[in-house]
């Protein structure tokens, strides 16, 4: 493989693949962030 | 009884008339690394230990990485095995709080745009005659991640690692220099202007400890060759979030990654051989490293004007220059740039966010690259 292909074949699926990769890693924050939201812990006064 | 006075003064005479000018050159050099280290306060943990190798490194007959030299030792146990730079990771894992990047995940998109100038600059380099993998060593500069491209270039092109290394970390603490102008350039004073809104989600414990496992299972199934970096990484936040290791997390904090940044910087400083280093090549790596950190924060702030405007201008394009590893410096430089105009602008969480998003890039830019490398059929499986 020459110099050149192997350039831009990297370059591309290296651009594309993180570019994707860190998307895919957005939508699974969003994604544990509905499954598991937050709930304001209970304050120590008002626990039994 | 004069023979053996004379063999005697020849001795102590023999590391003076093995000085070369090669060696001065570096121990000047070594010296300006100490200098910008100390007296500078430019990383000053790396560049102390570096400075200090360099000069080790090129007295003459010390041999300090011949066979049976003591930073040869270090170099083999912890370099070439690539486990300096993992043991590093862990430390940064442990030390990250990703809470800026989970309350506001979308921004994490800037953290990629902010490497592709590693892959920009890898044209660069095939363009200027570098083979393929030192092409590759010398692109990951533009991870702007010092451990990343001490693991990437240990791995393929070890005779760069000096270069490479010193050109990663000195552009890290340039930082500060080297974007704003940029960020001026391709930004409008309206765009720099933009104020905005602060983001309160808060993040359950379930998903800050879920976070890190989810991360390391998806990233390195998508990319097997970057397991290393993105599992030792994770591992170290997973030990900060859980909070049932505390003695762990504070020992890769604290205790490991002092060790071990002193020693990859003793092994760094000691690849700094003249015959190794004063070569036209260096000179070059230190151009493409600069164009490549460059190039990040270009590319970072091109993406940032396209969110701003596909999101009708509720984004600063200023935080797309933080999507780059350099952690927090480079939120910090966007904060300190949207100030100067509009007093009223606190752009740092938002920067925050995109700084992490550049952490996690950068790791999983190096991943995918090695991963494609090994598709290619360039490394081997």
């Amino acid at each position: 493989m020459d110099n050149w292909t192997f350039g831009w074949t990297l370059a591309l699926i290296g651009m594309t693949g993180t570019m994707l990769v860190l998307w895919c890693l957005s939508l699974l924050i969003l994604l544990l962030k509905k499954l598991f939201p937050y709930q304001p812990e209970q304050s120590p006064s008002q626990k039994g | 009884m004069e023979s053996a006075l004379s063999s005697g003064i020849q001795g102590l005479l023999l590391g003076i008339t093995h000085l070369e000018v090669g060696h001065v050159i570096m121990i000047l050099i070594a010296s300006l690394l100490l200098f910008l280290g100390i007296k500078k306060g430019y990383e000053p943990l790396l560049l102390v230990p570096i400075g200090f190798g360099a000069i080790l490194v090129n007295i003459p007959l010390a041999e300090m990485m011949g066979d049976d030299g003591f930073l040869r030792y270090f170099y083999d146990a912890g370099v070439r095995t690539e486990v300096f730079p993992l043991l590093i990771f862990l430390g940064i894992g442990a030390m990250t709080d990703f809470q800026p990047l989970l309350e506001n995940p979308k921004i994490i998109l800037l953290g990629a745009a902010g490497q592709f100038g590693i892959f920009l600059t890898l044209l660069l380099a095939l363009a200027l005659g570098f083979d393929k993998l030192d092409a590759v060593a010398v692109a990951i500069i533009g991870a702007c991640d010092g451990p990343t491209a001490i693991y990437v270039s240990s791995k393929f092109a070890p005779h760069l690692l000096a270069a490479v290394s010193v050109a990663a970390y000195s552009y890290m603490s340039l930082v500060p220099l080297i974007q704003p102008p940029i960020m001026r350039f391709l930004t409008t004073e309206k765009e720099r202007q933009i104020a905005m809104a602060a983001v309160r989600q808060p993040v359950s414990k379930t998903t800050k400890i879920l976070f890190p496992i989810v991360v390391t299972i998806f990233a390195s199934i998508l990319a097997p060759k970057g397991a290393p970096l993105i599992g030792t990484v994770m591992l170290g936040n997973l030990m900060k979030e859980s909070g049932v290791v505390d003695r762990l997390k504070r020992a890769a904090e604290n205790e490991i990654a002092n060790i071990v940044t002193l020693l990859l910087g003793l092994c760094i400083g000691a690849t700094m051989a003249a015959d190794q280093f004063l070569q036209a090549q260096t000179l070059l790596v230190l151009a493409l490293g600069f164009i490549a950190i460059s190039l990040d924060t270009a590319v970072g702030v091109l993406f940032g004007k396209l969110m701003c405007l596909l999101t009708g201008g509720k984004i600063n394009p200023l935080i797309g220059a933080a999507g780059i590893s350099a952690f927090p410096m480079a939120a910090r430089v966007v904060q300190a740039e949207g100030q100067r105009y509009n007093k009223k602008n606190y752009l740092l969480m938002h920067a925050m966010s995109a700084n992490a998003g550049g952490q996690i890039g950068s790791v999983i830019a190096a991943a995918v690259m090695l991963s494609v490398l090994q598709g290619m059929g360039i490394v081997g499986g």
